[in-house]
């Protein structure tokens, strides 16, 4: 049963590998999805500002796997 | 029925590149399994998982269609989000040199010293050798599932291209497979999951805004605007985290350095 397992876990895994990762994303989307369709902003501004929150995260995220390899390495 | 071009390309391309790493993955094992264990156990296995993996498509796929679309985008969108995010950051880990790169013949060799190292090998159906394909076939091919149903059911029509795709990826790893009989290592896999990484926020990131009602300029092409900025931000992030893990070094200085 041990293959049930590993494919129930690679299924979850699939989405959430770091927790702290996953619930940024989910909370930038959820925020954008509440609050950009009732700003009055120009129509160019909410897919930039959807798309600048991503990149941000992903940045902060990769940087702080980085860092964090680069000490554990000293 | 008018094809949108602008979807279905992407939608195939992004399908065929995903699926292609995903399948190449699994022929490691497989071919590590058939040369150890036995071919009959090991083409049994891989079998059954992709009967059960195109049983899959077959029923999430059509029923997808009677969920309301602007639910379908957020929510297939999101979950594209979140598995495109989180590969992306492990292509760019590997860019900069923070993770080690993927080596299929490194991972050939581990497979097959574990499955020599199981012993016990039996005549006709060997259980190890059924059971090893069918795990390893069912775990890279529910992320296929996965990609088909989430770039495929978002929109009427992108079914069949990005099941096509997945198709095309399958076959051609099969023909690689058949002809080498050994791990298709010429296939640049650190560079295809970057670039899929790349693909997958793009279409997560335009389908979620579809769904929270965000127009995007230029309408569809949009999408080829947002495939640039995500490759753009990639690269420069991995820069900045290759300088951050080691400065000074490249990421092949690193992983000599690391042999």
């Amino acid at each position: 049963m041990s293959w049930i397992k590993s494919i129930w876990s690679e299924l979850i895994g699939l989405f959430i590998e770091d927790g702290s990762f996953a619930i940024a994303i989910f909370f930038w989307l959820c925020g954008c999805w509440l609050v950009l369709p009732h700003l009055d902003l120009p129509s160019v501004l909410p897919p930039a500002i959807l798309f600048a929150g991503l990149v941000v995260i992903l940045a902060e995220s990769a940087l702080r796997l980085a860092r964090a390899a680069s000490s554990k390495n000293q | 029925m008018i094809i949108n071009w602008a979807h279905v390309a992407p939608t195939i391309v992004a399908a065929f590149l995903a699926s292609l790493v995903e399948f190449v993955e699994a022929l490691t094992v497989v071919l590590a399994v058939g040369t150890v264990r036995g071919w009959r156990g090991a083409l049994g296995g891989t079998g059954i998982a992709l009967l059960l993996l195109a049983l899959l498509v077959a029923m999430l796929g059509p029923a997808i269609v009677h969920i309301p679309q602007e639910i379908v985008q957020l929510g297939l969108g999101s979950l594209l989000l979140l598995f495109g995010m989180r590969w992306l950051r492990k292509a760019i880990l590997r860019v900069a040199g923070v993770l080690p790169l993927h080596d299929e013949e490194d991972a050939y060799a581990k497979e097959s010293a574990a499955l020599r190292a199981l012993g016990n090998f039996s005549q006709g159906w060997d259980r190890v050798a059924v059971a090893t394909s069918f795990k390893i076939t069912m775990v890279e091919g529910i992320e296929v599932v996965f990609i088909v149903i989430a770039m495929g059911g978002i929109r009427r029509g992108l079914l069949l291209p990005a099941s096509l795709g997945a198709l095309a990826a399958l076959i051609l790893v099969i023909i690689l497979g058949a002809a080498l009989h050994k791990p298709v290592a010429m296939i640049p896999e650190n560079m295809l999951k970057f670039m899929v990484g790349v693909l997958l926020c793009s279409f997560g990131t335009f389908w979620v805004g579809e769904g929270m009602g965000i127009a995007w300029p230029g309408q569809d092409l949009a999408l080829a605007a947002l495939i640039a900025g995500f490759l753009v931000a990639a690269l420069a992030v991995a820069r900045l985290c290759r300088k951050r893990a080691s400065p000074g070094e490249t990421p092949f200085t690193s992983q000599r350095r690391r042999a």
